[in-house]
């Protein structure tokens, strides 16, 4: 199959690449772009490894052709951090326990950080029903929410949320 | 205040950084210059001969630049030295739908595809065996032909006299249970990558190097030089990040060597990652297990004898069975005081993908049936299941009747803590309809105490570096694979040698680099490696202190080391200026002994690690240590046959309630929490020890109620995520763990496993708390649904619903088939005439 040449926006960046029409954006983002902190746990889009933003929502990359979204602002685990250091929730994950083999936690990240941006005090059922997009198979989840409600108390603590709302984005 | 600076705090594991970001690379995020493409052809027959071969139309096919069949690498190997039983690729016989039959290597997956679509293999088609009991009775046609009747190993031990225990019995219960089969189901797909360099003098391939996602890169290297004939010293294995094992890649997975006869043949990097299917078909997980138990108690509910059967359905090929089916019956032993036990044992040989070792090792089916049987005598004789338990506590020191050594035993507390937290007393027997709490306990071995290759060798070995610069480099063989192996070892090192975990470096799993250590399985690595560390760390301390003594005027025994820092016992120390906590020493250290020794000619009676460190390198001519572990003689267990598995240097210990409830319309089970206090000797790093205590809980949980491999002809019906219905966080109940600090004696102060010996007793906590709510008793896991709804209406002698049909959950009787629409590439399997599943299904 001919490659074509599209355009990507990633972290913020413009890419001209050259892919199949058939290419999928994990294989574009691991091989082509060398990004590979999105990963591949499955094939069948059911556990949430490959986890990215585009336009702020969580979409699995390893079932979305790269070529259909030229024009959207995909955000991928390696363009989250805070200036460069770990964001609130990628820090929180490590003290708190919320990774341990660590292939799942890039999804995770993705996820939590679009349900930290929509909804910065979600109830436990909230954070359980969120995280449910993605699995894991070390931790029992429990520690992750421990992370997560430790980022949210920190937040809180620092400025109302509703300011907090605000200034995220 | 502690008397510890390091250890014993909640940190953060060292490379979570890189977890977070992405940054940290895992097998399948590596990739070389001129790299193709490996892909597996996999038999689509569950047993056949394999008459003919013809790969050249793949071969000429564009962009396939090797193929690769049994022919090219026919040296058999497996994980244990009784067991070299499979090949790279097959040679001569297929044994299970999955199985390895040629491999691709092409410049893309896509090529490598097609390729695979052009290789024409022709089978002839023997009966198989799915049915573990079935396969007993084989005389023809069997899956190995050294292993008559497809039993691979089986074993008959007696310990005491079972039969005067079961004489002083007041009461025996006797009943069969079944475990369904489950795996591990780790998140990274199994990854190999190979490479050959040129040899700069012979100029052809010489040394190999392999990054694998692997628990056992030693093991790796071993296998990997048994098959290609190359010597180990030839042969670099690297581990990177590892993505969960859980055990499943706790020996070599086939694609490990076939990536590198492929590299081979194709002069040529080549990896392979596994698709989520293939890596259901790799498997090596929990074998499906038919436990016929019997227990002997006095009316106080005192065990006076056990008898267990166990048969174990342990797919096509060897892998770790043999040590499976005696960790079955050896850890009968060890958790409770048993005074007479009868034990028979079979690994038998089935034609699906080979099952091996799983976090808790042989030991959770049996533990799944011995805690239901507990439960059930203490519901007839009308006891407290919760002292039922205590009634039956060891009495440690002692050596358990089947020879494990018993030191440290924290259960009794464990049973408190849980009894305690969960409310058992007031609560148990209150809870509205349809809702119970259920008790049960386990254990687990901190490293087996001998090794599966016989030899004198240390089980883990540690060096350590330290140079000028104060920095503390550890070079451990110890494999991390998310369980925290890699900040247990820089915790141990850094609370020994007195300095802060930042200065610490370790490198890890890289067999050019690192002193030989067996792996990280059978939770060995804390107690094992943390010991090396601990020796190592030591021997330098050795070294620092008695230069330090020098310019101390004093002996080496009054130099302490402690935060960073270095004085001589009994001084006032002046507040730590901001140089020495940052580790930032006026750069004296490299420029050397010139103008050091001119201070250091004077008198100190404290220094910087730093000053301390240049003293004694000045001292000694380098700064280096090394310290191995090899588990104690009195811990290696008995004389009988079937000995060497099951002793450990230290048990952990294990008990938990769980809370469900029932749904009685739909069967739907709901575990609502589970209380789980594990004994962990001392906790080195608590967050991760809850870590691991509530990973396996929720592991256990998993195999409790939903996780199965399903079955039909011997092809894997649910070979996906959600298929597999590894729990979600929406069906993931709380769990609180309770740390038990028990203090082993001979532990790396104090510390023992914590990531396996805890999933054992959930699955019958849960069965029992089932019973508690609704009545029923599962003796069949996982409790699915249609398995508790058939329970259900058993109990009440209502008709069998269809999908229930024939199927009796609290009796289970034997194997059945899955039926189900999806049949291979919807033809079906081609079925041998006189194949007994083919005639009246598989019973």
């Amino acid at each position: 199959m001919k490659k074509e040449l599209i355009e990507l926006r990633i972290n913020g960046r413009t890419l001209e690449l050259a892919v199949q029409s058939n290419a999928l954006l994990l294989d574009v983002l691991r091989q082509d772009l060398n990004l590979t902190g999105s990963k591949r746990g499955c094939d069948d889009s059911s556990c949430g490894a490959c986890t990215v933003q585009v336009d702020g929502i969580p979409m699995l990359s390893c079932t979305m052709l790269a070529a259909s979204y030229q024009g959207c602002e995909i955000t991928t685990v390696e363009g989250i951090s805070d200036g460069g250091g770990l964001a609130a929730p990628q820090k929180a994950y490590g003290d708190f326990g919320g990774s341990q083999c660590g292939y799942c936690t890039p999804g995770f990240m993705m996820t939590v950080r679009w349900l930290l941006a929509n909804n910065p005090n979600p109830t436990d059922e909230e954070i359980r029903e969120a995280l449910s997009s993605n699995l894991c198979r070390c931790t029992g989840y429990t520690q992750m929410y421990q992370a997560i409600r430790a980022v949210i108390d920190a937040e809180s603590q620092q400025r109302p949320a509703e300011m907090a709302e605000a200034t995220r984005e | 205040m502690s008397e510890f600076f390091v250890i014993g705090k909640s940190i953060a594991m060292v490379d979570a950084a890189g977890k977070s970001t992405g940054a940290g690379k895992y097998a399948d995020d590596f990739s070389l210059p001129g790299m193709l493409v490996g892909k597996i052809l996999h038999s689509p027959y569950p047993h056949a001969l394999i008459k003919r071969i013809d790969t050249s139309r793949a071969r000429a096919l564009d962009g396939v630049v090797a193929v690769v069949t049994g022919e090219d690498a026919p040296n058999p190997y497996g994980i244990l030295p009784v067991g070299h039983d499979e090949t790279a690729l097959a040679v001569g016989k297929v044994r299970y739908v999955g199985d390895n039959v040629a491999c691709v290597a092409a410049v893309s997956e896509e090529v490598a595809e097609q390729a695979l679509e052009l290789i024409a293999v022709e089978y002839e088609p023997l009966p198989a065996y799915f049915d573990p009991e079935q396969s007993m009775t084989a005389e023809r046609n069997l899956i190995h032909e050294n292993r008559p009747n497809n039993i691979e190993k089986d074993y008959h031990h007696v310990f005491g006299d079972p039969e005067k225990g079961f004489a002083e019995a007041d009461y025996v219960a006797e009943a069969r249970y079944l475990a369904n089969e489950v795996t591990h189901a780790a998140m990274e797909p199994h990854c190999t990558l190979a490479s050959f360099e040129i040899d700069p003098h012979s100029g052809r391939q010489g040394r190999l190097t392999v990054w694998s996602s692997t628990q056992v890169p030693y093991y790796l290297q071993h296998k990997l030089s048994l098959v290609l004939d190359v010597p180990m010293s030839q042969i670099r294995v690297i581990k990177p990040l590892v993505g969960g094992g859980f055990g499943g890649k706790s020996e070599i997975i086939p694609l490990e060597i076939i990536a590198a006869v492929a590299a081979r043949a194709a002069k040529a990097p080549v990896k392979i990652t596994y698709t989520r299917e293939e890596v259901f078909w790799a498997h090596r997980g929990r074998p499906r297990t038919i436990i016929d138990l019997k227990t002997g108690v006095k009316n106080d509910g005192r065990i006076t004898a056990v008898a267990c059967k166990v048969i174990q359905d342990g797919g096509a090929y060897c892998s770790y069975g043999v040590v499976t089916i005696l960790y079955s019956g050896a850890l009968l032993g060890a958790l409770y005081d048993i005074p007479n036990i009868r034990y028979d044992g079979y690994r038998v040989l089935t034609n699906k993908p080979a099952c091996g070792a799983m976090r808790g090792h042989g030991t959770v089916n049996v533990r799944f049936a011995f805690e239901s049987q507990m439960d059930e005598i203490a519901a007839t004789l009308g006891l407290d299941p919760a002292e039922m338990r205590r009634t039956n506590l060891l009495k440690p020191p002692t050596v358990t009747v089947n020879g494990l050594r018993v030191l440290s035993y924290g259960l009794p507390e464990c049973v408190s803590q849980v009894v305690t937290r969960s409310g058992w007393r007031e609560r148990r027997g209150t809870l509205a309809r349809g809702r119970g709490l259920g008790i049960a306990c386990s254990h687990y071995v901190s490293g087996a105490a001998n090794s599966i290759i016989r030899s004198d060798m240390p089980h883990s070995t540690v060096n350590i570096k330290i140079d000028r610069d104060g920095g503390v480099v550890v070079y451990t063989g110890a494999s991390e694979i998310g369980q925290g192996s890699d900040t247990m070892t820089a915790q141990v090192v850094a609370e020994v040698l007195g300095c802060s975990l930042a200065r610490v470096k370790v490198i890890a799993a890289d067999t050019d680099l690192t002193p030989i250590d067996l792996g990280s399985y059978s939770s060995r690595v804390t107690f094992m490696s943390g010991n090396a560390a601990m020796r190592a760390a030591e021997e330098v301390k050795k070294n620092i202190t008695s230069a330090a003594a020098r310019r101390m005027n004093c002996v080496p025994e009054d130099v302490v080391m402690a935060g960073d820092r270095v004085w001589k016992r009994g001084v006032a120390l002046p507040d730590a200026d901001e140089a020495a906590a940052s580790g930032h020493v006026d750069g004296q250290i490299l420029r050397g002994s010139v103008l050091q020794s001119r201070k250091a000619e004077t008198v100190k009676d404290h220094m910087s690690f730093e000053e301390a460190v240049v003293a004694a390198i000045d001292f000694h001519g380098g700064l280096t240590g090394t310290g191995s572990y090899a588990p104690p003689v009195e811990a290696r267990g008995g004389k009988h046959k079937g000995a060497g598995v099951g002793p450990s240097p230290a048990y952990s210990y294990s008990a938990q309630v769980a809370e469900v409830s029932v749904d009685e319309e739909t069967g739907v089970v709901t575990v609502h929490k589970i209380w789980a206090a594990h004994d962990c000797g001392r906790a080195l790093n608590p967050v991760a020890v809850e870590g691991q205590v509530i990973g396996s809980v929720w592991m256990g949980l998993g195999q409790a109620v939903q996780e199965e491999m399903i079955w039909k002809d011997g092809l894997m019906m649910n070979p996906g995520l959600l298929e597999y219905r590894s729990p979600s966080s929406a069906e993931s109940p709380e769990v609180e763990c309770i740390i038990v600090e028990s203090i082993d004696p001979e532990g790396p102060f104090g510390a023992k496993e914590a990531g396996e010996g805890s999933l054992a007793a959930t699955i019958p906590a849960i069965s029992n708390a089932i019973y508690d709510a609704v009545g029923v008793r599962l003796r069949e896991a996982p409790f699915t649904p249609e398995r508790v709804l058939a329970a259900l209406r058993a109990k009440r002698g209502a008709k069998k619903v269809e999908m229930t049909e024939g199927v009796d959950p609290t009796e289970p009787q034997t194997f059945r088939e899955h039926g189900g629409a999806l049949w291979y590439r919807g033809k079906g399997p081609q079925r041998h005439a006189e194949d007994a599943a083919r005639a009246g299904g598989a019973r």
